[in-house]
Parts: C-alpha cells; sequence; structure tokens
C-alpha cells in the first residue's frame, strides 16, 4: 500500500486518529420509497421510472410503509431510540442524478437516534455511538464511459432514482481504521440479520462514507477532518483510512493546515485525492418536505416491528456457545449468516455431538470453500450435509480419512455429503477383523525393535502401530479396532 | 437590511440562477420586504405553541383511531408491480433535452 509520505512510527504514536462513519443500506422493499417503481437491480436503464422519481412538475411523493417498518427494524437492531413523530426534508443540491434538485431526506427530527454497536477491539469490548438512522431516497446513477458519446457527454439511469435508503451515522468514536473495520462488519452483520438489506456492495445496497481527522494524543479538540467517499469494500476503507492518517499527519508534521474536503480512494493506487467538483461548501438549505406529513410511529407500531426482530448476533453467538459447548471462533463462523446459524442450530439440537459438527466446519469446510473460491453460502455441502458426517465418524462408521475424502468428492461433484456417500455405496470403514490381522501380524514383524520397546514397558508405542496399520489399510481401518488387536497381540 | 447584495448573489449561485443587476436589487428589495413581515409576525406570543413543520399536521383528531393511523392515510402498502405502473422507456425519455434513446444525456461530468 502505497503512503502518503515517511511518517516514522514515533511520529505516528504522538497522533490518535479521530473516525466516524455513514453508512447507506438500500432497503429491500419491492417498490420505491415515494412511489410505486419496482426496485429491482439490474433493470433495462430508465425503465424503472414514473413522474414522481423523475421529478416532472405536479408530482407528490406517498410514502412505502415497508421502508418505514424496515428502517425501524434496523434501527431496533443497533438499539435506537424510535422518534415516534420524524420529519422529512428536503436536500437542495444539483446534480444530474437528482432530477428533482432536491433529496427527500431527514434532518433534524430522522426516525431514530442514539443508538450503539459493540465491537471487539484488544480482548475487550467497546462501544461505538450511534447517532442517527434516517430515511431517505437514493440518486439515480451517472455513468461517464462506456457508452458512445462517452467523451463529450455523461448518461443517466433513474431506475434507482428514489429507492429507500435508511443512513445510519456514527459518532466520532473510533480511534483506528481496525476499529472502523470492526464497526461495519457487526453493523453489516446486524442489517444482515434483520433482514432489511441484502448490503450487497458490488450492487452498491451498502455504501459508507469515512470522516477522519487526527490529533495529538491528549488532546481534548477535534482536528479538522476529510470526507472520504467512494470506497467499495471494507478492506479498501481500512487503507483509505491509513493512507489518509498518514497523509494527514504528514501535513500537520511539516506546520501546515488540514483542508476541510471530500476526497476520493483510488484503490489501485492505495491514495485518496481532493474531489475538484465538490469543493463548494456544502449548503443544502435543509427545509422541511412540505409534500409529506410528519411520520408518525407510535406504540403500538413499534411493538408490532419489534415483534419480527430476531435474536441479534452477539445474543445469539453467546447463547450458541452455552448450548453447543461451541467455542467462541466456532460461534464467530456459525453465526456468520442468519442461514447459517438456522441450518447448525437445526441440526445441532438432533445432533450427537454439535462441536464436532463446528470442528468440521471450521477444519473441513471452510479451508475447501476457500480454495474452491465460495462462499458459505454456495457450499456444495449442506450444514445437514455436516452433521450427517459428523454422526458417522461420531458412530465409527467412517474414518476421518474417508470423510476427507467425501468432501473432496462432493467438491469435485458439487453434491451434497449424502448424496455422494449413497452414490459411494455408503462405505464404511474396515470392520473386517481377519484382515485387520494379517495387517498387524506384518506390521509386528516389520518392527522387532519397537515391539521390544512395547514389551519393556513403553506402552505409548502403541499409537506407532496403529499408525502403521492405518497407513496400511489406506486410511480405511477403525482406528479403535486396530488398537484392540495390535494390543490383544503385543500384550500375547 | 437583513439581506445583503452578497447574500442574494449567494443564493443565487446555489440555486444555479444568473440574475442580472436589475434582477438582483429586486430580489433584494423583495426578500428584504417578506423578513420584514416575518418580523411583524415574530412579534405573535408564541411561547404556548408547539412548533410544526407542517401546515396539515393533524388530520384528525379522531379519539378512537391512534397516532399512526391518523397520520396514516398518506401511507401506502409496498406492493410489486405497484398498483401505478411505471411509465413507458420511450415516454420517460420522450421529453428528455437530450438522449440516446437509452440514457437521459447531459454535459460530461467531471468526477475528478
Amino acid at each position: 500500500m502505497a503512503t502518503a509520505s515517511a511518517v516514522s512510527p514515533e511520529v505516528r504514536a504522538k497522533y490518535e486518529p479521530v473516525i466516524g462513519l455513514e453508512v447507506h443500506v438500500q432497503l429491500l422493499t419491492e417498490s420505491k420509497i415515494f412511489c410505486s417503481c419496482s426496485t429491482r437491480f439490474g433493470s433495462p436503464p430508465n425503465s424503472n421510472v414514473c413522474p414522481v422519481c423523475l421529478g416532472l412538475p405536479g408530482a407528490l411523493p406517498v410514502l412505502n410503509k415497508k421502508a418505514v417498518e424496515f428502517a425501524v427494524l434496523a434501527a431496533m437492531g443497533i438499539q435506537c431510540r424510535i422518534n415516534e413523530v420524524s420529519v422529512f426534508a428536503r436536500k437542495n443540491y444539483f446534480y444530474p442524478d437528482l432530477p428533482k434538485g432536491y433529496q427527500i431526506s431527514q434532518y433534524d427530527k430522522p426516525i431514530a437516534e442514539h443508538g450503539f454497536i459493540e465491537i471487539a477491539i484488544d480482548g475487550g469490548l467497546k462501544k461505538i455511538g450511534i447517532t442517527r438512522l434516517h430515511l431517505e431516497e437514493d440518486a439515480g446513477k451517472s455513468l461517464h464511459e462506456g457508452f458512445a458519446d462517452a467523451a463529450s457527454k455523461t448518461a443517466i439511469d433513474l431506475n434507482r432514482a428514489g429507492v429507500a435508503l435508511a443512513e445510519i451515522v456514527s459518532e466520532p468514536d473510533m480511534r483506528s481504521p481496525a476499529e472502523a473495520y470492526e464497526y461495519l462488519t457487526r453493523l453489516k452483520e446486524i442489517i444482515l440479520y434483520t433482514g432489511v438489506s441484502d448490503c450487497n456492495m458490488e450492487e452498491g445496497s451498502l455504501r459508507c462514507d469515512a470522516n477522519i481527522s487526527v490529533r495529538l494524543r491528549g488532546e481534548s479538540k477535534f482536528g479538522t477532518k476529510t470526507e472520504i467517499k467512494n470506497v467499495n469494500s471494507f478492506r479498501f476503507i481500512k487503507q483509505a483510512l491509513e493512507y489518509e492518517i498518514e497523509r494527514q499527519i504528514g501535513i500537520l508534521e511539516s506546520g501546515e493546515t488540514i483542508t476541510q474536503e471530500t476526497r476520493l480512494y483510488n484503490a489501485t493506487e492505495g491514495k485518496t485525492y481532493a474531489m475538484r467538483s465538490k469543493e463548494k461548501a456544502h449548503d443544502y438549505r435543509y427545509f422541511p418536505e412540505p409534500d409529506l406529513l410528519p411520520l408518525v410511529v407510535d406504540e403500538k407500531w413499534q411493538a408490532d416491528i419489534r415483534g419480527g426482530l430476531p435474536e441479534l448476533p452477539e445474543a445469539r453467538r453467546s447463547r450458541m456457545i452455552q448450548e453447543y459447548g461451541i467455542t467462541v471462533g466456532d460461534a464467530h463462523t456459525l453465526t456468520l449468516t442468519r442461514a447459517m446459524a438456522d441450518q447448525f442450530e437445526s441440526v445441532a439440537a438432533k445432533s450427537k455431538n454439535p462441536k464436532r459438527i463446528a470442528n468440521l466446519v471450521q477444519g473441513e469446510l471452510l479451508g475447501r470453500l476457500k480454495a474452491a473460491g465460495l462462499e458459505l453460502e454456495e457450499s456444495p455441502i449442506s450444514m445437514a450435509g455436516v452433521a450427517a458426517s459428523a454422526d458417522l465418524v461420531e458412530a465409527g462408521t467412517i474414518s476421518g480419512k474417508m470423510l476427507k475424502d467425501l468432501y473432496d468428492l462432493s467438491f469435485e461433484r458439487k453434491l451434497d455429503f449424502e448424496v455422494v456417500y449413497e452414490a459411494e455405496g455408503r462405505p464404511e470403514q474396515s470392520r473386517d477383523t481377519a484382515s485387520l490381522e494379517t495387517l498387524a501380524d506384518e506390521v509386528i514383524a516389520a518392527n522387532p525393535k519397537q515391539v521390544e520397546q512395547y514389551r519393556a514397558g513403553k506402552k505409548t508405542m502403541i499409537g506407532f502401530f496403529v499408525g502403521q496399520v492405518m497407513k496400511a489399510s489406506k486410511g480405511q481401518a477403525n482406528p479403535q479396532l486396530v488398537n484392540e488387536v495390535l494390543t490383544k497381540k503385543l500384550e500375547a | 437590511m437583513r439581506v445583503t447584495d452578497k447574500d442574494v448573489a449567494y443564493v443565487a449561485d446555489l440555486a444555479n440562477l444568473e440574475l442580472s443587476e436589475e434582477e438582483r436589487s429586486a430580489m433584494l428589495r423583495d426578500l428584504n420586504s417578506i423578513l420584514g413581515h416575518v418580523d411583524r409576525l415574530s412579534e405573535l406570543k408564541t411561547e404556548d405553541v408547539a412548533p410544526m413543520a407542517q401546515v396539515s399536521g393533524t388530520f384528525t383528531v379522531d379519539p378512537a383511531l391512534s397516532e399512526s393511523e391518523r397520520y396514516g392515510y398518506p401511507i401506502r402498502d409496498d406492493v410489486k408491480e405497484g398498483l401505478r405502473k411505471s411509465l413507458p422507456h420511450d415516454a420517460a425519455v420522450k421529453n428528455a433535452p437530450d438522449t440516446d434513446g437509452t440514457f437521459f444525456q447531459v454535459p460530461k461530468v467531471i468526477e475528478r
């Protein structure tokens, strides 16, 4: 990663970064927030548009009930207080992808305020405050290249204009890029659990802007901040923040001052650049939207919405650790998505040994997924498949080696474990004592020195013999049975 | 004078308006006269009146309805293929100052 200037670790340590994040999530409503147009991603350009979202004269917005409920649900997931009365406001600015010349948003009375997220940092928990969550409409999309007149024109697709967004603004509570990364990870996880957004960064359904300043340690006043926009992954946000911290320290160390500005991150170069087009001071001249009544979400409606709030990831992890005897690491893996956690719990309850399922996910499944470049959701082996394989190992029906082979076959054929297990004729590890005895005899005959040691009292040598027999059986033998046969022969 | 010529120029710029000298001085006069009127309104005693963002802030006071229901009439359900269809694509772009038949087009916007 490129650095702005060579800031030595000693100089770096004198300063403390202060980071606040603004996250936009697209809400998974079928229709837009103020009109009936579809929100489907990937429709032909300018096909999901109507007089309301095109900003044609005289068209009036009508609020989508589901957008309100999703925003409230998300707000509850991040422990916000819901404002019974909130007010829509017009944010005025000119940009080609904003047809009305203003964005309907919320300003001094947002739908929710005063929340927090707990993040794990340095072995402890830290509370990151959430200032507010408000509802607003998305803008359209500008295309700068990839069409005939791209040299002289910008093309506008307004399908996205008017899609419901929740903007979540954090307090400037984060003190390192790592904390920012952790905050975003937890926030995304909670939003995914509530089901109000798919948080797909490639499709732009989760977008993040970062405010960052630095100050000398011990200083209570904030430094001048810059805003970083246009970052499309959490990893890049971390990198952009690292770069910006060094850049700002470099400026301050040389005796100059930071300019408050918006900067864009170029991931290829690993640098941020001042954005020229928005240098003008932001003056949005907010005023209450006259076309919409105040939004009232009274206690009864809030209670109805709260009924749809699922168990949140952190609480779920604690419970799962208790209930299934799994580790913190297991719990994190198994709760990566709500679907995954649901699947695990539905099989764990019936399983002989839930911990073994967790072990298989960590030890056998994740590595194979990574090697195949697959997400957990795309795994050929379902959680039910993992559970079935765990039970087979538990019962001694198949060996660890056989399980590995069957998993490999599953990935090769893109079929679930149980399908492959059936197709392979329900293989079992060898319980054929006769052939085991032959193998044991061969191994004993081939290793007289070790036999001597064993008989002289070094009982741990049994491990060596079991290993040799397992190897000779190509992993097909049942280790316990091998142990029994060998002990009998060696003690004889 | 509460509003200066500089304020008028600033607001005109934010609103993407090009005003002639004459228009500017007319605006200056009008804005100050409007603010003068607001000053008169400010003489009213409003300590006991709750701030409101909307003149239609109370739709009905029917006590049988919950607060949400009283305000709920302008809310609609989230319906797939909603009650009102989107415009046909050709109708949507028909009156655009510039289009290639697919997109709306504007003079090149330079981002960086």
